[in-house]
């Protein structure tokens, strides 16, 4: 049977096969699957500085039992998803404004403006708005000089400030699936729906935002698992009062050597963040397999 | 020709076909030609007031501004329109009426400032100058959502998101109806274009065709003054294309709404309006009954656009009234009738419908389509200027002997393609599919004759 | 297709195996902190060994965490600080006994190497020998904090919006100090350990108001104090000494409860794979003129003998005026820490820094 099949296959092409999945299998499980399965086994087991080496679900159970821990998982979550909605306010009429409003020139051009803030680190990103915002710096040396404040202002270090470079960083991300599932849309049906009697907004609630959805879905995932695995904006830009779950987890595995403790929560923020995702998609009724696409 | 010799054909009643080639001048004119109850001036909103609105038209009647009344606006007015884009004038100085219940349409090559003007119509962009109202309420400024007008798209644009009810509620919801009153409605419409329980589908389950009605249904169930259609059968096949043509035809009777239909296909235009109007870069050449545009083009560019035609080239020889005598560069002479303002010696374009060319006049029955244009007051007989003999006059009048090139076999529509004797030019000729004709062979000499009013002239490229 | 497909994939493998392959022989790998390699001493070496060196550089904790990834192999010679050394090599053994017989012991100051070979005694061997040492006080404004002198100052609400410090176990170090209580004297005892932490914690938390922000990297704190924004902060010596040749006003100041004394160390990595570099780099080090080079340039004091004269006039100053004899004989210096006290104080700082 398999000699039939093979012979059928041609044998140069199962060896070509084979030797062009060989590299991705390879990269995928030395280098993705393998470490994850020993993450997951570690999860399971105990710091043995800690005591005894045998399984346990001591790691899980210390995320559910010590509240700072959930807590700063429910907060991450809450200003992730926060920090979507508001990617998706900021984005969408971005998006609109570039592919239907300006011509297509220009349209091109102001994308490539968009890019070109992400072809240098985030860091140098998050540094940039910390120069600008920074008690010395350059919007409280106008502010002040304009006269608008006796005195400058801190506006680095809070929420607002954070969820703003938050909401920066992950932009693009929403904009770019956004930009082409708009192009995607005819123009005469946003028409239509203004020759039929509604106005700009009925037409964005009734006609673009449900055509546009599986690109608000794709890139609301892409901006939220983003932002929630985002660690440089909320350490830097958040300051004293932002503790971010990554934060935890780099505490876990860097600060308190407990490897073991580190991994559980990194399977937990998988978990709980797939959660998220899949309440989201239901909640929108949108498929996965349509939102990757 | 030598010198304005008194002409043979002088008063012959040429007045009578009011050919025009300037649409500008005599607009309302234009207008009354085509329509039939044009016994009182209309008056649109405060056109005629600030006297802009219908230059070198009939002054209004005093006593029609007391008897104003809203009945008797028409459904559409659009005054001295002009739009343009950047260096591009694309509507240039429009003026048109159309009256409650009239199917209007607009014809013309693509580019010509069709789809603009319908645009500005409704409301999606806006004239440079120039008054657009309906049912004499003035549209500057309204927003596309709050004209009392609606567009059908030329690719429908339905939503593909919500069904067909949806689809057609859109409108009633915008308006605040209660959802009872719009399911009613909605169910009503349905069953006035022939789709009863379509609701729940959804628009990409059904037929071009039904798609086509639940657009209509979708602007219909609003009642609009005026519905708009952009082009709607291009995208549909030949063979629905004919269907929906009589389909819309008689919808639009049935409900009774003014239609303004724009397209390049005359087929559409000639077999389903009350009205057209040719426009042409930016200008209407023409507005007038479809059988009208036929017959009696008021232009070079009307004869050559609607309908098919063959074009002869030609100096003016004589030219009394409308009628004239035609040599052609070849040197055939032909009688034919000739647009106002050419004078002899001018060259012309002849255009002549390969339905008008004849094959064999002298053994069938040489009727020409024209009968109320078909004018036997010839004058006297001129001594012809020139070596050729001068055709006689009457039916059948013009001869050419042809060489059969090729059959153009399309059924009901099938022709001949012909070279005259002696020359390259192509000359279709009509081939009636009536068995008379089944024994001519590409080669064949044939001869062909047509009326001699059925070839009509212009100023030479001046249809160009 | 298939030829094409061949191709592309034996050029792919071409380009894979010298990634594959093991790093050159003559390659000298150091994991150490951002200016303990500067740029001349590298050249150098390089020149004097033939060993091509590379530098990477992080700080304790991620220090630990490379080596633990690897299990103590990727490179030659690590510089963790002498009190993170030894919990860390009971629990994972990530550094290699160092062989005395290969160090120049001259070269150290005696008491310096008697001290880390002590402090870093894992089952009758040593794993490190000091490098350079310096301390953790605060850095003050004079001109807008001119009284400020205790670890405690920095929880006070007078100098609300000036304050920063790291959210690092220093910290809470320093509160305890600030609180008169002796962590290190803490540290065998868990339980009264835990108390005087959350003691701290409770403190750090009341005081979130006063702190303007956790700073996290050196650089951007310093240019905080350079602008004014900051007037006083918990940090080390040599930044301080930096902003006096800037501004007077600014300088280090030797808390009153005592500086806290870290010396950071050569330690082998067990999977090392060039010893021999890795002792070479160590004696290069320690000598004189090298060590000089480096004091120099970091403002910060090395274990090495001879090199007081040759120490630029700027450094000697700073060194005279931040410490008299009586502070050098306050420097609290960090004993070992047990691991467990490490979780346990990763879990009031997460405490202090979720709390609102």
């Amino acid at each position: 049977m398999s000699a039939v099949a093979a012979s059928k296959a041609g044998p140069g092409l199962r060896l070509t096969l084979a030797l062009f999945l060989t590299p991705v299998v390879l990269w995928l499980g030395l280098l993705i699957v393998l470490p994850h399965i020993d993450l997951l086994i570690m999860s399971f087991r105990m710091d043995p500085s800690f005591g005894d080496e045998g399984w346990s679900f001591e790691n899980y159970r210390q995320f559910f039992a010590e509240p700072i821990y959930w807590l700063t998982f429910v907060r991450t979550a809450g200003y992730s998803v926060l920090v979507t909605l508001l990617t998706f306010l900021v984005s969408l009429p971005v998006a609109f404004y570039v592919t239907k409003v300006v011509a297509r020139n220009t349209s091109r051009f102001l994308l490539t403006m968009l890019l070109l803030p992400f072809w240098v680190s985030e860091l140098v990103r998050v540094y940039g708005w910390m120069i600008l915002l920074r008690e010395s710096g350059v919007l409280n040396h106008w502010l002040t000089g304009l006269g608008i404040t006796a005195a400058p202002v801190e506006m680095l270090y809070n929420d607002a400030t954070m969820i703003m470079g938050l909401v920066y960083t992950s932009m693009l991300f929403m904009v770019v699936p956004l930009v082409s599932v708009l192009e995607s849309l005819d123009d005469s049906l946003i028409e239509a729906a203004y020759d039929l009697g509604a106005g700009p907004w009925t037409i964005m609630r009734t006609i673009v935002v449900p055509h546009c959805m599986p690109g608000i879905m794709s890139g609301a995932i892409v901006v939220f698992m983003l932002t929630l695995g985002n660690y440089l904006t909320p350490n830097l830009m958040g300051g004293k009062n932002s503790l971010w779950f990554t934060e935890q987890i780099y505490n876990q595995f860097i600060a308190s050597f407990n490897w073991n403790q580190g991994a559980a929560f990194g399977f937990l923020l998988l978990a709980l963040s797939s959660c998220i995702i899949w309440l989201g998609l239901r909640l929108t009724g949108q498929k996965l397999s349509r939102v990757v696409q | 020709m030598q010198g304005p010799a008194v002409s043979p054909l002088r008063g012959t009643g040429g007045n009578r076909n009011g050919y025009r080639t300037a649409p500008a001048e005599g607009a309302c004119q234009t207008r009354r030609a085509w329509r039939p109850r044009s016994s009182s001036c209309t008056v649109p909103a405060d056109g005629c007031r600030n006297g802009r609105w219908r230059a070198g038209a009939r002054p209004c009647a005093a006593g029609v501004h007391d008897q104003m009344s809203p009945d008797i606006f028409p459904d559409l007015s659009v005054g001295n329109v002009v739009k343009r884009f950047e260096k591009f004038t694309a509507v240039d100085d429009v003026s048109f009426e159309v009256e409650q219940g009239r199917f209007f349409s607009i014809l013309g090559p693509s580019g010509c400032g069709k789809t603009t003007l319908l645009r500005m119509i409704a409301g999606f962009e806006s004239p440079d100058s120039g008054v657009i109202a309906i049912r004499g309420r003035d549209m500057a400024g309204i927003a596309p959502n709050r004209r009392p007008v609606n567009l059908i798209f030329q690719h429908l644009a339905l939503f593909p998101m919500m069904s067909v009810a949806e689809n057609i509620a859109f409108g009633l919801k915008r308006r605040g109806m209660a959802g009872g009153d719009i399911a009613r409605k909605v169910q009503d419409v349905l069953e006035r274009v022939g789709l009863p329980g379509y609701g729940a589908k959804m628009p990409a389950q059904l037929s071009g065709g039904q798609r086509q009605r639940v657009a209509i249904a979708r602007c219909l169930v609003l009642e609009p003054a005026v519905l708009l259609l952009d082009e709607p059968l291009g995208a549909l096949d030949l063979k629905l294309r004919e269907q929906m043509k009589v389909e819309l035809k008689t919808l639009q009777a049935e409900v009774g709404t003014t239609f303004v239909y724009i397209t390049h296909d005359q087929s559409e235009a000639l077999v389903m309006s009350d009205h057209v109007a040719v426009m042409n870069a930016g200008r209407f050449e023409q507005v007038d009954t479809p059988r009208n545009l036929y017959r009696r083009p008021a232009s070079a560019f009307v004869a050559g656009f609607v309908g098919e035609t063959n074009v002869w080239t030609g100096t003016l020889e004589e030219v009394a009234g409308d009628a004239g005598v035609v040599r052609t560069d070849e040197g055939a002479v032909f009688r034919a009738r000739v647009a106002a303002g050419l004078a002899r010696g001018a060259r012309v374009d002849m255009f002549i419908r390969p339905e008008a060319v004849l094959i064999d006049p002298d053994g069938a029955a040489c009727v020409t389509g024209d009968a109320p244009d078909y004018a036997p007051d010839y004058a006297e007989d001129a001594a012809p200027g020139g070596d050729a003999p001068l055709p006689p006059r009457g039916a059948c009048a013009n001869r050419a002997s042809v060489q059969v090139q090729a059959i153009l076999f399309d059924g009901a529509a099938s022709r001949l393609l012909t070279h005259p004797e002696g020359s390259r030019r192509e000359v279709m000729v009509a081939l009636p599919q009536n068995r008379l004709y089944d024994h001519i062979k590409p080669g064949d000499r044939i001869t062909v004759g047509w009326d001699d009013r059925a070839g009509i002239c212009f100023a030479a490229g001046s249809g160009r | 297709m298939t030829k094409k497909l061949l191709s592309v994939l034996s050029m792919i493998t071409v380009l894979l195996l010298p990634c594959l392959g093991q790093a050159a022989p003559k390659e000298f790998r150091l994991l150490t902190w951002k200016g303990y390699a500067p740029a001349e001493l590298v050249e150098k070496f390089e020149k004097e060994t033939g060993y091509k060196v590379q530098v990477t550089y992080s700080n304790n904790e991620e220090m630990i965490a490379k080596l633990r990834a690897t299990r103590g192999g990727g490179f030659d010679l690590a510089q963790p600080s002498q009190d993170r050394i030894s919990s860390v090599q009971e629990s994972f053994g990530l550094y290699q006994a160092i062989d005395f017989g290969r160090i120049e012991a001259p070269r150290f100051i005696p008491s310096m190497l008697d001290a880390v070979k002590k402090n870093t005694l894992v089952k009758g061997k040593s794993y490190a020998v000091p490098f350079c040492w310096g301390t953790d006080g605060l850095i003050v404004n004079r001109k807008f904090a001119p009284e400020a002198k205790s670890f405690a100052d920095l929880l006070d609400s007078k100098y609300a919006g000036r304050v920063s410090y790291r959210l690092k176990r220093p910290t809470l170090i320093a509160q305890a100090f600030g609180m008169g209580v002796d962590p290190f004297a803490l540290y065998a005892d868990e339980a009264a350990y835990q108390k005087m932490l959350d003691q701290v914690e409770g403190k750090l938390i009341a005081a979130k108001g006063v702190v303007k922000n956790y700073w996290t990297n050196g650089d951007a704190l310093l240019e905080s104090m350079r602008s004014g924004e900051v007037h006083i902060a918990q940090a080390w010596d040599n930044g301080g000494f930096k902003l006096h040749a800037e501004n007077p006003d600014i300088d280090f100041v030797a808390p009153t409860t005592g500086a806290l004394g870290w010396i950071d160390t050569f330690a082998i990595p067990a999977k090392a794979d060039n010893v021999d570099a890795a002792y070479k780099w160590i004696n290069f080090m320690m000598r004189p003129e090298n060590a000089a080079v480096f004091t120099n340039a970091e403002d910060t004091p090395t274990a090495a003998v001879g090199v007081g004269e040759r120490l630029k006039p700027a450094f000697r100053a700073d060194f005279e005026r931040c410490y008299p004899q009586q502070v050098i004989d306050n420097i609290k210096w960090y004993p070992p820490v047990p691991a467990k006290l490490e979780a346990m104080e990763g879990k009031a700082l997460d405490r202090v820094k979720a709390a609102q």
